[in-house]
């Protein structure tokens, strides 16, 4: 599916749950070489749909870091991208190890990272509440043993493609 | 400060985008953590760090750093240089440390751009 015109794309924000353009991205845990790929190809995306430069740059770091601890923490995921006309909702969900304690991970400097992870630059405890701080909506839940879904959206002060 | 005066001051080598090199930069920001770039830096900043994989590259991009400069003569990947072509991020390294580069750039007047 390719990314609308703006130009010929309704408008506003009476619909706020109209979805304009979705994809779903697939991540592939322990996949460090391709780390990041999806945030920049999201990042593209919007940047072509006209979103504001502030919410591009919140939603691909969200996306960045929710793709990261994917590829760190379990065997595989997806990201699902879906564009509305003044927001941009994505879930990520994954098959692997879940999280035991969310409250404990939510926490700053709270991390089960590897030293591979860290001399990668990642894993510092910082991937779930910057995810939250760059969002207006945050969700997560998680299964020990079966994996977590993340559910965020970030909000355009101006409506997309205007 | 622009990008052709940080590599004055740092005798720094122009790894690619030798074309941007007249870009503004604000301010700068170092670390190695690019959860740390992610969570505190400024837009539009100078990212000065020692990571050389790809992920310093993608973390430039997605928080819209207008150039990366790396430190203590350490070097990008090919595939880091290739993504910065693509994605227009001009690539510098100095043999300076990271703290040696910082207070150059300060003492000549570009602040850190930490948000936090």
């Amino acid at each position: 599916m390719k990314p609308p015109n703006p130009a010929n794309r309704p408008g506003g924000d009476e619909i706020k749950d109209e979805v304009l353009y979705s994809e779903t991205f697939r991540i592939v845990g322990n996949d460090f070489e391709h780390g990041g790929e999806v945030a920049t190809r999201v990042k593209a995306i919007l940047k072509q749909l006209g979103f504001p430069t502030d919410t591009i740059r919140r939603l691909s770091i969200a996306n960045f870091e929710a793709e990261m601890n994917v590829i760190m923490y379990a065997d595989e995921g997806t990201l699902e991208l879906a564009v509305l006309p003044n927001a941009v909702r994505v879930t990520v969900s994954d098959r692997g190890h879940g999280i035991p304690d969310i409250e404990w991970a939510m926490q700053e400097g709270h991390s089960t990272a590897t030293p591979e992870m860290r001399a990668r630059g990642f894993g510092a405890g910082l991937g779930l509440p910057n995810i939250r701080r760059n969002s207006d909506e945050f969700n997560i839940e998680s299964t020990v043993g079966v994996g977590t879904i993340l559910r965020y959206v970030v909000c355009a002060n101006v409506t997309a493609g205007s | 400060m622009q990008l052709r005066s940080i590599v004055a001051l740092l005798d720094c080598e122009v790894i690619s985008g030798h074309e941007l090199l007249g870009a503004e930069v604000p301010s700068c920001f170092a670390a190695d953590l690019m959860s740390d770039v992610l969570a505190f830096s400024a837009p539009d900043s100078l990212l000065i760090t020692g990571l050389t994989s790809v992920q310093s590259v993608h973390t430039a991009h997605v928080a819209d750093c207008r150039g990366i400069l790396f430190v203590s003569g350490k070097r990008p990947s090919a595939e880091a240089i290739q993504l910065a072509r693509d994605n227009a991020i001009p690539l510098l390294a100095t043999s300076h440390s990271m703290a040696d580069s910082c207070g150059i750039l300060l003492q000549h007047g570009l602040p850190p751009a930490s948000k936090a």
